[in-house]
């Protein structure tokens, strides 16, 4: 009986990444976007490392490595903005965040 | 031969117990109504992404998924949380409004959009992945890779970090201002 092929990750990584879309479109607490939008980077990071498995190179791990990166700076901007918001006692709910509509 | 069965069914064991862990928890950061709780279940997906990793042969990338997101990412997002009191905001509250729909419709939209491409491009060519030494994904390979192939990306990475220190600092000193244009006098600076 052979181990779990590259395929098994996929199938979980594409999973994972379509409940990142739905928090994202779902929840209304800009914290919960931020959370989901991290299951997201996570379920794209386990499809790179699956297929850096499965060519043998290490290149993938590169991208994943680079991607945590991005994803721990977009946390810092993001709850930056997220406390910013809290402060100038702005409802915290992104359909009531409306003030950029043109 | 039946130690190599044995140990494919152990993979597989822990695969098993890795991967639901990890859609579970997925689901329930989606759903929980308090954003604390939701935290707390990234963090178990976090953990069960870096045994799928481990299981992968990628050892410094769950390494660092640990370290750097499930440790740092991770408390600055529970620090956030605490201090800011977290409000509840039920998802599934309400019965389904055109919103809920929506958003549902398009995820699993999106979910069999994909499933679609990588069955049309790969299917069933993924099954033979290549043999690896034992090096591979360990620190001295991906320190090599990083400053020999992707030394641009590397470099590109180290600013990015920068910008997101400069943005988080600037974010920070005007909300402790308390306004963002000229509308409120300035308060005296302390230096």
């Amino acid at each position: 009986m052979p181990g779990p092929t590259v395929t098994w990750y996929l199938a979980v990584s594409v999973v994972l990444f379509a409940t990142g879309v739905l928090g994202v479109l779902l929840r209304r607490s800009p914290l919960i976007v931020l959370l989901s939008l991290e299951i997201m980077l996570n379920g794209a990071n386990l499809a790179l490392i699956a297929f850096s498995r499965y060519q043998g190179r290490g290149d993938g791990q590169i991208f994943a490595l680079s991607v945590m990166a991005v994803a721990a700076s977009e946390v810092v901007v993001g709850l930056g903005l997220i406390v910013a918001l809290a402060r100038r006692k702005v409802a915290l709910d992104v359909d009531k965040l409306t003030t950029l509509r043109g | 031969m039946l130690l190599a069965s044995f140990g494919n069914f152990l993979v597989w064991v822990v695969w098993i117990a890795a991967a639901f862990a990890c859609l579970g928890s997925g689901v329930a950061v989606v759903s929980f109504t308090n954003p604390f709780y939701s935290a707390l279940a990234l963090i178990g997906n976090l953990g069960s992404l870096a045994v799928l990793y481990l299981l992968l042969a990628a050892e410094f990338v769950a390494a660092a998924q640990v370290l750097v997101y499930a440790g740092a990412v991770m408390v600055m997002f529970l620090f956030v949380i605490a201090y800011l009191g977290g409000q509840a905001d039920a998802p599934w509250a309400g019965g389904p409004s055109w919103q809920t729909i929506g958003a549902v419709g398009a995820a699993a939209a999106l979910l069999v959009e994909v499933v679609v491409a990588i069955g049309l491009k790969a299917g069933g060519r993924l099954s033979d992945e290549a043999d690896v030494r034992r090096s591979f994904g360990g620190p001295a390979q991906i320190g090599r890779l990083f400053l020999t192939d992707h030394l641009l990306a590397f470099e590109i990475t180290s600013v990015v970090l920068l910008a997101a220190a400069v943005g988080g600092v600037v974010l920070g000193a005007h909300a402790r201002r308390g306004e963002w244009g000229s509308a409120a006098p300035e308060r005296r600076r302390t230096t």
